[in-house]
Protein backbone atom coordinates (compact mmCIF):
# COMPACT_ATOMS: atom_id res chain seq x y z
CA UNK A 1 0.00 0.00 0.00
CA UNK A 2 2.60 2.41 0.91
CA UNK A 3 4.81 1.74 -2.15
CA UNK A 4 1.57 2.25 -4.59
CA UNK A 5 0.96 5.44 -2.70
CA UNK A 6 4.87 6.24 -3.34
CA UNK A 7 4.44 5.59 -7.36
CA UNK A 8 1.18 7.41 -7.66
CA UNK A 9 3.20 10.63 -5.77
CA UNK A 10 5.96 9.80 -8.31
CA UNK A 11 3.73 9.91 -11.27
CA UNK A 12 1.26 13.10 -10.24
CA UNK A 13 5.03 14.87 -10.09
CA UNK A 14 6.45 13.78 -13.42
CA UNK A 15 2.86 15.07 -14.64
CA UNK A 16 3.08 18.26 -13.33
CA UNK A 17 6.70 18.86 -14.47
CA UNK A 18 5.30 18.12 -17.73
CA UNK A 19 3.01 20.26 -17.50
CA UNK A 20 5.11 22.97 -16.68
CA UNK A 21 7.27 22.28 -19.38
CA UNK A 22 4.52 22.62 -22.00
CA UNK A 23 4.06 25.96 -20.51
CA UNK A 24 7.50 27.07 -20.90
CA UNK A 25 8.05 25.71 -24.46
CA UNK A 26 4.75 27.70 -25.45
CA UNK A 27 6.38 30.62 -24.36
CA UNK A 28 9.33 29.84 -26.58
CA UNK A 29 6.45 29.44 -28.80
CA UNK A 30 4.85 32.84 -28.39
CA UNK A 31 8.19 34.52 -28.94
CA UNK A 32 9.54 32.60 -32.00
CA UNK A 33 6.40 33.39 -33.81
CA UNK A 34 6.78 37.14 -32.78
CA UNK A 35 10.45 36.99 -34.00
CA UNK A 36 9.36 35.36 -37.23
CA UNK A 37 6.95 38.88 -37.66
CA UNK A 38 10.21 40.89 -36.90
CA UNK A 39 12.12 38.93 -39.18
CA UNK A 40 9.17 39.50 -42.01
CA UNK A 41 8.92 43.11 -41.21
CA UNK A 42 12.56 43.84 -41.30
CA UNK A 43 13.73 41.68 -43.93
CA UNK A 44 17.00 42.89 -44.75
CA UNK A 45 18.38 44.35 -41.74
CA UNK A 46 18.78 40.81 -40.44
CA UNK A 47 21.80 38.68 -42.11
CA UNK A 48 21.37 35.69 -43.32
CA UNK A 49 23.32 34.07 -40.78
CA UNK A 50 20.85 35.48 -38.15
CA UNK A 51 17.40 33.61 -39.60
CA UNK A 52 19.81 30.36 -40.35
CA UNK A 53 20.42 30.46 -36.35
CA UNK A 54 16.84 31.34 -35.76
CA UNK A 55 15.49 28.34 -37.69
CA UNK A 56 18.07 25.87 -35.90
CA UNK A 57 16.22 26.91 -32.95
CA UNK A 58 13.06 26.34 -34.32
CA UNK A 59 14.46 22.88 -35.50
CA UNK A 60 15.16 21.57 -31.92
CA UNK A 61 11.99 22.48 -30.26
CA UNK A 62 10.12 20.65 -33.41
CA UNK A 63 8.08 23.81 -34.75
CA UNK A 64 7.47 23.87 -38.12
CA UNK A 65 7.10 27.69 -39.20
CA UNK A 66 7.16 26.71 -43.40
CA UNK A 67 5.67 30.31 -44.08
CA UNK A 68 8.53 32.53 -43.02
CA UNK A 69 11.14 29.12 -42.43
CA UNK A 70 10.70 29.35 -46.45
CA UNK A 71 10.98 32.95 -46.77
CA UNK A 72 13.85 33.03 -45.52
CA UNK A 73 17.03 31.02 -46.81
CA UNK A 74 15.71 27.58 -47.79
CA UNK A 75 16.32 24.74 -44.67
CA UNK A 76 18.87 24.74 -42.13
CA UNK A 77 22.29 23.79 -41.41
CA UNK A 78 21.24 20.28 -39.91
CA UNK A 79 19.49 19.67 -43.40
CA UNK A 80 22.30 20.48 -45.27
CA UNK A 81 24.91 18.20 -43.15
CA UNK A 82 21.88 15.47 -43.61
CA UNK A 83 21.91 15.80 -47.32
CA UNK A 84 25.95 15.39 -47.40
CA UNK A 85 25.61 12.33 -45.21
CA UNK A 86 22.64 10.62 -47.45
CA UNK A 87 24.45 11.31 -50.55
CA UNK A 88 27.54 9.51 -48.89
CA UNK A 89 25.46 6.57 -47.77
CA UNK A 90 22.95 5.77 -50.76
CA UNK A 91 25.36 6.60 -53.59
CA UNK A 92 26.03 2.37 -53.83
CA UNK A 93 22.56 0.47 -52.63
CA UNK A 94 21.08 3.01 -54.98
CA UNK A 95 23.70 2.13 -58.08
CA UNK A 96 22.70 -1.85 -56.69
CA UNK A 97 18.93 -0.84 -57.25
CA UNK A 98 19.63 0.78 -61.13
CA UNK A 99 19.95 3.61 -59.78
CA UNK A 100 16.06 4.56 -58.18
CA UNK A 101 14.96 3.96 -54.31
CA UNK A 102 11.71 5.04 -52.95
CA UNK A 103 11.81 7.20 -50.31
CA UNK A 104 10.25 5.06 -47.76
CA UNK A 105 12.88 2.00 -48.53
CA UNK A 106 15.47 4.78 -48.27
CA UNK A 107 14.12 5.59 -44.75
CA UNK A 108 14.59 2.50 -43.69
CA UNK A 109 17.89 1.72 -45.26
CA UNK A 110 19.04 5.04 -42.92
CA UNK A 111 17.73 4.37 -39.59
CA UNK A 112 18.42 0.98 -39.60
CA UNK A 113 21.96 1.97 -40.63
CA UNK A 114 21.68 4.10 -37.76
CA UNK A 115 20.68 2.58 -34.87
CA UNK A 116 20.58 5.31 -32.69
CA UNK A 117 19.89 9.11 -33.37
CA UNK A 118 17.05 7.79 -35.75
CA UNK A 119 15.60 10.77 -38.88
CA UNK A 120 12.24 11.70 -38.42
CA UNK A 121 10.56 11.03 -41.93
CA UNK A 122 10.44 15.06 -42.30
CA UNK A 123 14.08 15.37 -41.29
CA UNK A 124 14.75 13.10 -44.33
CA UNK A 125 11.98 14.37 -46.96
CA UNK A 126 13.79 18.00 -46.05
CA UNK A 127 17.46 16.48 -46.58
CA UNK A 128 16.61 15.20 -49.84
CA UNK A 129 14.84 18.34 -50.52
CA UNK A 130 18.68 20.31 -50.40
CA UNK A 131 20.16 17.38 -52.91
CA UNK A 132 20.11 20.02 -55.69
CA UNK A 133 21.15 23.28 -54.13
CA UNK A 134 24.24 21.28 -52.68
CA UNK A 135 24.74 20.00 -56.14
CA UNK A 136 25.22 16.74 -54.87
CA UNK A 137 24.67 13.49 -56.91
CA UNK A 138 21.25 12.52 -56.10
CA UNK A 139 17.65 13.81 -57.09
CA UNK A 140 14.45 13.72 -55.00
CA UNK A 141 11.68 12.85 -57.55
CA UNK A 142 8.27 13.62 -56.94
CA UNK A 143 5.60 11.57 -59.49
CA UNK A 144 2.33 12.34 -60.40
CA UNK A 145 1.01 9.84 -57.89
CA UNK A 146 2.15 11.89 -54.79
CA UNK A 147 5.06 8.80 -54.56
CA UNK A 148 8.49 10.49 -53.87
CA UNK A 149 11.80 8.90 -55.18
CA UNK A 150 15.43 9.28 -54.86
CA UNK A 151 17.70 8.48 -58.27
CA UNK A 152 20.95 9.23 -59.08
CA UNK A 153 21.46 12.25 -61.15
CA UNK A 154 23.02 10.24 -63.68
CA UNK A 155 20.36 8.20 -64.01
CA UNK A 156 18.83 8.18 -67.22
CA UNK A 157 15.23 8.66 -67.91
CA UNK A 158 14.92 7.95 -71.36
CA UNK A 159 16.58 5.07 -71.36
CA UNK A 160 14.80 3.72 -68.99
CA UNK A 161 12.16 4.19 -70.52
CA UNK A 162 13.15 2.80 -73.50
CA UNK A 163 14.04 -0.04 -71.95
CA UNK A 164 10.72 -0.88 -70.49
CA UNK A 165 9.41 -0.85 -73.77
CA UNK A 166 11.80 -3.44 -75.15
CA UNK A 167 11.09 -5.18 -72.06
CA UNK A 168 7.18 -5.15 -72.55
CA UNK A 169 7.49 -5.69 -76.23
CA UNK A 170 9.38 -9.04 -75.84
CA UNK A 171 6.55 -10.41 -73.22
CA UNK A 172 3.93 -8.87 -75.68
CA UNK A 173 2.50 -6.75 -72.29
CA UNK A 174 3.53 -6.88 -68.61
CA UNK A 175 1.38 -6.01 -65.70
CA UNK A 176 3.81 -4.20 -62.78
CA UNK A 177 4.09 -7.00 -60.72
CA UNK A 178 5.26 -8.91 -63.42
CA UNK A 179 7.73 -6.01 -64.94
CA UNK A 180 9.10 -6.01 -61.38
CA UNK A 181 9.81 -9.36 -61.22
CA UNK A 182 11.50 -9.28 -64.16
CA UNK A 183 13.76 -6.19 -63.25
CA UNK A 184 14.10 -7.31 -59.84
CA UNK A 185 12.40 -3.72 -58.92
CA UNK A 186 9.64 -3.27 -56.45
CA UNK A 187 6.54 -3.12 -57.48
CA UNK A 188 6.01 0.29 -56.78
CA UNK A 189 8.73 1.68 -58.62
CA UNK A 190 7.95 -0.50 -61.56
CA UNK A 191 4.16 0.83 -61.88
CA UNK A 192 5.76 4.35 -62.09
CA UNK A 193 8.28 3.45 -64.67
CA UNK A 194 5.37 1.74 -66.76
CA UNK A 195 3.22 5.00 -66.14
CA UNK A 196 5.82 7.20 -67.12
CA UNK A 197 6.29 4.79 -70.21
CA UNK A 198 2.39 5.69 -70.79
CA UNK A 199 2.41 9.39 -70.43
CA UNK A 200 5.11 9.74 -72.70
CA UNK A 201 3.41 7.84 -75.22
CA UNK A 202 5.54 4.49 -75.96
CA UNK A 203 3.02 2.36 -73.80
CA UNK A 204 -1.20 1.66 -74.10
CA UNK A 205 -3.02 -0.03 -70.97
CA UNK A 206 -5.29 -2.83 -71.07
CA UNK A 207 -7.60 -2.31 -67.69
CA UNK A 208 -9.79 -5.77 -67.43
CA UNK A 209 -11.26 -8.02 -65.05
CA UNK A 210 -7.50 -8.93 -65.26
CA UNK A 211 -5.66 -6.50 -63.40
CA UNK A 212 -4.05 -3.43 -65.54
CA UNK A 213 -2.05 -4.80 -68.30
CA UNK A 214 0.66 -2.62 -70.06
CA UNK A 215 1.43 -3.29 -73.90
CA UNK A 216 3.43 -1.23 -76.34
CA UNK A 217 1.62 1.73 -78.30
CA UNK A 218 0.01 0.60 -81.60
CA UNK A 219 -2.18 3.24 -81.84
CA UNK B 1 -20.17 -3.86 -99.31
CA UNK B 2 -16.99 -5.85 -98.01
CA UNK B 3 -16.59 -5.47 -94.27
CA UNK B 4 -13.30 -6.45 -91.89
CA UNK B 5 -12.79 -5.95 -88.63
CA UNK B 6 -9.75 -3.61 -88.29
CA UNK B 7 -6.45 -4.73 -85.89
CA UNK B 8 -7.51 -2.59 -83.22
CA UNK B 9 -10.52 -4.89 -82.62
CA UNK B 10 -7.88 -7.85 -81.27
CA UNK B 11 -5.57 -5.70 -79.77
CA UNK B 12 -7.01 -5.41 -76.04
CA UNK B 13 -5.54 -1.90 -75.32
CA UNK B 14 -8.56 -0.84 -77.65
CA UNK B 15 -10.86 -1.84 -75.21
CA UNK B 16 -9.76 0.63 -72.58
CA UNK B 17 -10.11 4.34 -72.49
CA UNK B 18 -6.21 5.25 -72.65
CA UNK B 19 -6.07 7.90 -70.95
CA UNK B 20 -2.30 10.03 -72.51
CA UNK B 21 -4.23 12.08 -74.84
CA UNK B 22 -2.91 11.90 -78.05
CA UNK B 23 -3.12 7.93 -77.42
CA UNK B 24 -6.57 8.46 -76.84
CA UNK B 25 -7.07 10.85 -79.87
CA UNK B 26 -6.14 8.17 -81.79
CA UNK B 27 -8.15 5.21 -80.04
CA UNK B 28 -11.45 7.57 -80.55
CA UNK B 29 -10.48 7.96 -84.16
CA UNK B 30 -10.20 4.36 -84.52
CA UNK B 31 -13.36 3.54 -83.03
CA UNK B 32 -15.49 6.10 -84.99
CA UNK B 33 -14.26 4.62 -88.43
CA UNK B 34 -15.26 0.84 -87.22
CA UNK B 35 -18.47 1.98 -85.24
CA UNK B 36 -19.43 4.00 -89.05
CA UNK B 37 -18.28 0.52 -91.19
CA UNK B 38 -19.35 -1.82 -89.33
CA UNK B 39 -22.95 -0.01 -88.79
CA UNK B 40 -23.01 0.76 -92.69
CA UNK B 41 -22.13 -2.95 -93.49
CA UNK B 42 -25.54 -4.07 -91.04
CA UNK B 43 -27.25 -1.40 -92.62
CA UNK B 44 -27.95 -0.09 -89.27
CA UNK B 45 -29.86 3.44 -88.39
CA UNK B 46 -30.33 4.07 -85.21
CA UNK B 47 -28.37 2.67 -81.97
CA UNK B 48 -29.12 2.51 -77.90
CA UNK B 49 -26.39 2.90 -75.83
CA UNK B 50 -27.71 0.02 -73.86
CA UNK B 51 -28.18 -1.83 -76.32
CA UNK B 52 -25.11 -1.23 -78.23
CA UNK B 53 -22.70 -2.66 -75.62
CA UNK B 54 -23.95 -6.34 -76.04
CA UNK B 55 -23.43 -5.87 -80.46
CA UNK B 56 -20.43 -7.31 -81.18
CA UNK B 57 -18.89 -3.85 -81.96
CA UNK B 58 -18.30 -3.10 -78.68
CA UNK B 59 -18.02 -6.15 -77.13
CA UNK B 60 -15.39 -8.42 -78.68
CA UNK B 61 -16.14 -12.19 -76.99
CA UNK B 62 -13.27 -14.02 -77.91
CA UNK B 63 -10.76 -11.77 -76.57
CA UNK B 64 -12.86 -11.16 -73.61
CA UNK B 65 -12.99 -7.54 -73.69
CA UNK B 66 -15.76 -5.02 -74.18
CA UNK B 67 -16.18 -0.87 -74.31
CA UNK B 68 -17.41 0.39 -71.03
CA UNK B 69 -20.73 2.30 -71.12
CA UNK B 70 -19.12 5.49 -70.62
CA UNK B 71 -16.66 4.87 -72.98
CA UNK B 72 -19.18 4.47 -75.45
CA UNK B 73 -20.71 7.67 -74.73
CA UNK B 74 -17.58 9.08 -75.32
CA UNK B 75 -16.96 7.33 -78.70
CA UNK B 76 -20.90 8.40 -79.86
CA UNK B 77 -19.82 12.17 -78.74
CA UNK B 78 -17.24 12.06 -80.74
CA UNK B 79 -18.82 10.94 -83.65
CA UNK B 80 -21.42 13.48 -82.70
CA UNK B 81 -18.95 16.11 -83.02
CA UNK B 82 -17.60 15.02 -86.85
CA UNK B 83 -21.68 15.24 -87.85
CA UNK B 84 -22.28 11.33 -88.21
CA UNK B 85 -24.48 11.06 -85.09
CA UNK B 86 -27.62 13.01 -83.61
CA UNK B 87 -29.34 11.84 -80.38
CA UNK B 88 -32.89 11.05 -81.02
CA UNK B 89 -33.75 11.47 -76.98
CA UNK B 90 -32.22 14.33 -74.67
CA UNK B 91 -31.52 11.53 -71.97
CA UNK B 92 -29.01 10.94 -74.92
CA UNK B 93 -30.22 6.69 -74.88
CA UNK B 94 -30.69 6.50 -78.65
CA UNK B 95 -28.96 7.98 -81.79
CA UNK B 96 -29.20 8.48 -85.51
CA UNK B 97 -26.16 6.95 -87.09
CA UNK B 98 -25.03 8.36 -90.12
CA UNK B 99 -22.75 6.63 -92.19
CA UNK B 100 -23.86 8.69 -94.73
CA UNK B 101 -25.05 12.31 -94.83
CA UNK B 102 -29.35 12.68 -95.22
CA UNK B 103 -28.20 14.78 -97.94
CA UNK B 104 -26.01 12.22 -99.82
CA UNK B 105 -29.45 9.74 -99.24
CA UNK B 106 -31.57 12.01 -100.73
CA UNK B 107 -29.31 12.38 -103.81
CA UNK B 108 -29.52 8.68 -103.96
CA UNK B 109 -33.79 8.24 -104.24
CA UNK B 110 -33.71 11.53 -106.24
CA UNK B 111 -31.44 9.63 -108.56
CA UNK B 112 -33.21 6.76 -108.70
CA UNK B 113 -36.68 8.65 -109.06
CA UNK B 114 -35.42 10.48 -111.95
CA UNK B 115 -33.91 7.65 -113.53
CA UNK B 116 -36.90 5.59 -113.62
CA UNK B 117 -38.95 8.46 -114.71
CA UNK B 118 -41.07 8.92 -111.99
CA UNK B 119 -40.78 12.52 -110.80
CA UNK B 120 -44.02 14.32 -110.71
CA UNK B 121 -45.33 10.95 -108.78
CA UNK B 122 -46.26 10.60 -105.68
CA UNK B 123 -45.11 7.72 -103.25
CA UNK B 124 -45.56 6.66 -99.96
CA UNK B 125 -42.18 6.31 -97.54
CA UNK B 126 -42.70 2.58 -97.33
CA UNK B 127 -42.62 2.22 -100.47
CA UNK B 128 -39.63 3.92 -101.00
CA UNK B 129 -37.98 2.13 -98.46
CA UNK B 130 -39.78 -1.42 -98.45
CA UNK B 131 -41.48 -1.57 -101.95
CA UNK B 132 -40.54 -4.17 -104.36
CA UNK B 133 -39.11 -1.39 -106.78
CA UNK B 134 -36.39 -0.61 -104.25
CA UNK B 135 -35.58 -3.38 -103.67
CA UNK B 136 -31.61 -3.29 -105.59
CA UNK B 137 -31.61 0.18 -104.01
CA UNK B 138 -28.97 0.82 -101.52
CA UNK B 139 -31.93 3.00 -99.64
CA UNK B 140 -33.98 0.19 -99.43
CA UNK B 141 -34.70 -0.66 -95.85
CA UNK B 142 -34.02 2.50 -94.58
CA UNK B 143 -35.39 3.62 -91.11
CA UNK B 144 -38.13 6.52 -91.78
CA UNK B 145 -36.80 8.48 -89.42
CA UNK B 146 -33.50 8.88 -91.72
CA UNK B 147 -35.93 8.94 -94.96
CA UNK B 148 -38.09 11.52 -93.83
CA UNK B 149 -34.72 13.55 -92.78
CA UNK B 150 -33.61 12.82 -96.35
CA UNK B 151 -36.45 13.65 -97.79
CA UNK B 152 -36.74 17.06 -95.95
CA UNK B 153 -32.80 17.86 -97.55
CA UNK B 154 -34.60 17.43 -100.70
CA UNK B 155 -37.77 19.58 -99.85
CA UNK B 156 -34.61 22.77 -98.65
CA UNK B 157 -34.08 22.09 -102.33
CA UNK B 158 -37.03 22.32 -103.80
CA UNK B 159 -37.11 18.64 -105.36
CA UNK B 160 -39.94 17.29 -103.53
CA UNK B 161 -42.33 17.56 -100.76
CA UNK B 162 -43.28 16.19 -98.00
CA UNK B 163 -47.37 15.25 -97.85
CA UNK B 164 -49.02 14.24 -94.69
CA UNK B 165 -51.58 11.14 -96.32
CA UNK B 166 -54.57 9.58 -94.34
CA UNK B 167 -51.95 6.58 -92.94
CA UNK B 168 -48.68 8.26 -92.73
CA UNK B 169 -46.82 10.55 -94.78
CA UNK B 170 -46.21 10.69 -98.82
CA UNK B 171 -43.65 12.37 -100.75
CA UNK B 172 -43.90 14.10 -104.35
CA UNK B 173 -41.12 14.64 -106.58
CA UNK B 174 -40.35 17.48 -108.72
Amino acid sequence: EEKRKETDKNISEAFEDLSKLMEKAKEMVELSRSIANKIKEKQGDITEDETIRFKSYLLSMGIANPVTRETHGSGTHYHMQLAKQLADMLLAPLQERGGMMALTEVYCLMNRARGMELLSPEDLVNACKMFESLKLPLRLRVFDSGVMVVQLQSHNEEEMIASALDNVSEKGSLTSEEFAKLLGLSVLLAKERLLLAEKMGHLCRDDSVEGLRFYPNLF
Amino acid sequence: MNFEWPWQYNFPPFFTLQPNVDTRQKQLAAWCSLVLSYCRHRRIYTLDVMEAQESPMFNHKKIERKLSVEAIQIVFEELRKKGNLEWIDKSKTRCLIMWRQPEEWGKLIYQWVSRNGMINSVFTLYELSNGEDTENEEFHGLEECMLLRSLQALQVESKAEIITMDEGKGVKFF
